[in-house]
């Protein structure tokens, strides 16, 4: 059901048993920070990566990422700088770079996403969340992405029907970003119950769907994933880590040590819920 | 005008990029097209807002482009009896002889609630209502939008809840008056710089989250399809009287019109009807602030002027014309007048500029504040901020307009009165009245 080919990476990550995918907002609250907070997630057993490029208008984030965005925009944080970031993270883990149309569009001496993506491909990163991006617009990303064999990872909203998903999945590689709830990006203390029929209406579609909006918990990780999720993404509740170490003035370890903890508390959920899940009848499930 | 009359003419209005479908049997029916405007438009939102912008789209092209349930004959119906409609195109007669050229003024700082805003505002409010939304939503920079959006929702009876800036809301406290007197909510929205980029987005995030039952009224031809060509056509009635009324007038057509621009959308409203009409020039006046020059550093535009200096980019939901630096981070704009101050404009107005049909041009904060007392001075019209850019315009380039101008008089000025007190205390302008009386406080 999807025309285009998964980078190993991704397709891998997702492999066996459920992916836990963390976001950051990269240069938050600076640079070095950044990197070693990224490290940590991957010590704590992240199976992708999703490592936010800051745009300055962030129309689809809640405050906890603005903020973020925000104080990484502050810290110089540019396309330019990102690509060394990458470059220089000492991970083993496959990155997916999230970020705003706009910037991946003026990348580059000619406009249009090739030079980014070119680019993005050269520091090793396996593919793309574009938040701004409905199937409509993005012939051209997709485009390049095939040329230099990255993913294309949609989101799905609750509000997506069935014609539209059948535009989504054909644009889409890697995996399905399933959003858990309406609205913007932003941690909640319940998980959203239009998660369970987002999945059911998804079952027939072959790629993984991770769930993403909402979750900051391991018992919430669980959730997703006994309903079904073949990840689970997580971004404010980090993020809401990364800003109180930087108001309470933190050293970068201790920062790092909780990211670490908290990824550790994720997976973990993730896990527990991939073994709570009732045996599914033989051929619907992977 | 009889309903059949004016529904050809509204399908006149959107030929331009709308396109004609042969229905089975029913005659022709026009289809809303696929909004681009040359390399221009589109739809560039999240996908939780499609599946809405999709019924839109579907909604626009029923009831605004083929009339469906009388739509369009409600609509002129509530912008005549509501609204004050049609407004004049009263020859300005003391500019007319300073400038030696005739000058016309489109006065849609008569319409109710004092600016063009309110033929987009009533206009998408009562499109929500067919459509059976519950709730409106708005953004507003100057307010005059908030305050028009606030008006129809009341007329109207529909819940509204507009997100202003903070900073826009200490500029504009009359208007924000007005919007909570008309019972809506004001939200103030502090990101960035607190102004009316900050206010979209706000605005956008809270559609996403409530998509299902609110309607977005956005305030000018900007965001994604098919926002720009709808807001286009509610505000075409602008031109659409004026080219009647000064053929009347004059017996013929206008060499050039004038109009300031923000997002565009008096822009649009003022010129869609001579756009066509290949002898009619057509001059956009942006903000040019206090320099045209882009700070990389400190990552603001001193001026609001995206087309004459902006590039290609993509805010908002549309690929446009944009204020933005070297990476594609939109940069923050400055104006004195809070309507005009955006990062953006609407993408027909940067297609036109690209096809040379439309002249971009600016003007300077000090030539707008003396645009404002000149028009107050000499015509008795205290001009909105924003339209007093098109005045200063006319100011120094009235040798080239030629014989006859429409200089679109997009709002008026009253809440606008204490930024021009003070705006006018902290510089040396020529023709200021003596203000020193208000030293030391306003209010
Ligand atoms: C009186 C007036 N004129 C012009 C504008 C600019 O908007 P637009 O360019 O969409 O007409 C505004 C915006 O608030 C306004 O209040």
């Amino acid at each position: 059901m999807t025309g285009h080919r998964s980078s190993e990476a991704i397709a891998a990550a997702f492999a066996d048993g459920p992916a836990f995918v963390p976001y950051l907002a990269v240069g938050d609250p600076d640079y070095e920070s950044s990197q070693a907070y990224v490290e940590a997630l991957a010590a704590g057993g992240a199976d992708v990566i999703e490592l936010g490029l800051p745009f300055s208008e962030p129309i689809a984030e809640g405050p906890t990422i603005q903020n973020a965005v925000v104080r990484a925009l502050e810290a110089g944080m540019t396309p330019t700088r990102f690509f060394e970031f990458v470059a220089d993270l000492d991970v083993d883990v496959p990155l997916v770079c999230m970020t705003y149309y706009n910037l991946i569009y003026q990348y580059g001496d000619e406009q249009g996403p090739r030079p980014f993506v070119e680019r993005a491909a050269e520091v090793g990163i396996s593919g793309f969340v574009v938040p701004d991006l409905p199937a409509e617009e993005a012939g051209p990303l997709r485009e390049a992405c095939d040329e230099f064999g990255l993913d294309l990872v949609s989101i799905v909203a609750p509000t997506t029907g069935a014609e539209r998903l059948k535009k989504l999945v054909d644009v889409s590689s890697g995996y399905l970003y399933v959003q858990a709830r309406l609205g913007v990006t932003g941690a909640s203390s319940s998980v959203s119950d239009q998660t369970g029929e987002s999945l059911a209406r998804l079952a027939d579609v072959d790629l993984p769907k991770a769930v993403g909006f909402g979750i900051s918990s391991g018992e919430q990780a669980a959730t997703v994933v006994e309903a079904g999720a073949d990840g689970v993404i997580v971004g404010s509740a980090l993020v809401d880590i990364v800003a109180e170490g930087h108001a309470n003035d933190e050293p970068t370890e201790a920062v790092a040590d909780r990211l670490e903890t908290k990824a550790r508390e994720l997976k973990q959920g993730a896990l527990e819920g991939y073994g709570r899940r009732t045996p599914a009848p033989e051929g619907t499930s992977d | 005008m009889s309903s059949e009359g004016e529904r050809s003419e509204t399908s006149d209005r959107a030929g331009s990029d709308a396109t004609r479908e042969n229905g089975g049997g029913g005659g022709e029916r026009v289809s809303a097209g696929d909004g681009k405007f040359g390399r221009y438009g589109g739809q560039y939102v999240p996908e939780a807002l499609m599946p809405a912008i999709e019924e839109l789209t579907d909604a626009y092209e029923r009831y605004v482009l083929n009339n469906e349930d009388g739509f369009v004959d409600e609509f002129r119906r509530r912008l005549r009896d509501f609204g004050g409609r049609p407004t004049p195109l009263q020859r300005a007669d003391r500019l007319s002889e300073r400038y030696d050229t005739e000058v016309y003024l489109k006065r849609e700082d008569l319409l109710h609630g004092g600016a063009h805003k309110l033929n987009n505002a009533l206009g998408q409010v009562l499109l929500a209502k067919y459509m059976g939304k519950e709730r409106i939503i708005a953004e507003t920079g100057a307010g005059q939008h908030g305050t028009a959006t606030a008006m129809a929702a009341a007329h109207l009876g529909m819940p509204c809840e507009v997100y202003m800036g903070e900073r826009d809301i200490n500029r504009q406290r009359p208007n924000v008056f007005r919007m909570k007197i008309n019972g809506s909510e004001v939200t103030p929205v502090t990101t960035g710089r607190g102004t009316l980029k900050e206010a979209i987005s706000e605005t956008m995030r809270d559609w996403a989250t409530n998509v299902e039952d609110t309607h977005y009224v956005i305030g000018s031809v900007v965001g994604p399809h098919p926002f720009p060509q709808m807001v286009r056509d509610f505000q075409a009635v602008i031109s659409e009287e004026a080219r009647e009324q000064v053929i009347d007038q004059t017996g013929g057509l206008p060499d050039s019109v004038v109009a300031c621009a923000g997002g565009g959308s008096n822009t649009m409203g003022a010129f869609h009807n001579f756009v066509g009409d290949d002898g009619v020039d057509l001059l956009a006046v942006e903000a040019g602030g206090s320099s045209l020059a882009v700070d990389e550093e400190t990552g603001v535009a001193p001026n609001s002027a995206s087309l004459s200096t902006g590039s290609e980019g993509v805010l908002h939901g549309a690929r446009t014309k944009l204020l933005q630096d070297h990476d594609g981070q939109i940069v923050e704009s400055h104006s004195v007048s809070s309507g005009l101050d955006y990062a953006g404009v609407g993408p027909e107005l940067a297609h036109l500029v690209d096809e040379d049909r439309v002249t971009p041009v600016n003007v300077a904060d000090d030539a707008a504040i003396e645009g404002f007392h000149r028009l107050s001075q000499e015509e008795g019209i205290i001009p909105a901020l924003e339209t007093a850019h098109a005045f200063g315009y006319l100011h120094e380039h009235h040798d080239e307009v030629g014989d006859v101008t429409i200089v679109n008089v997009s709002g008026r000025g009253d809440k606008d009165l204490d930024t021009a007190i003070e705006e006018t205390a902290q510089r040396d302008i020529p023709n200021a009245p003596d203000m020193s009386m208000f030293e030391g406080g306003l209010r």
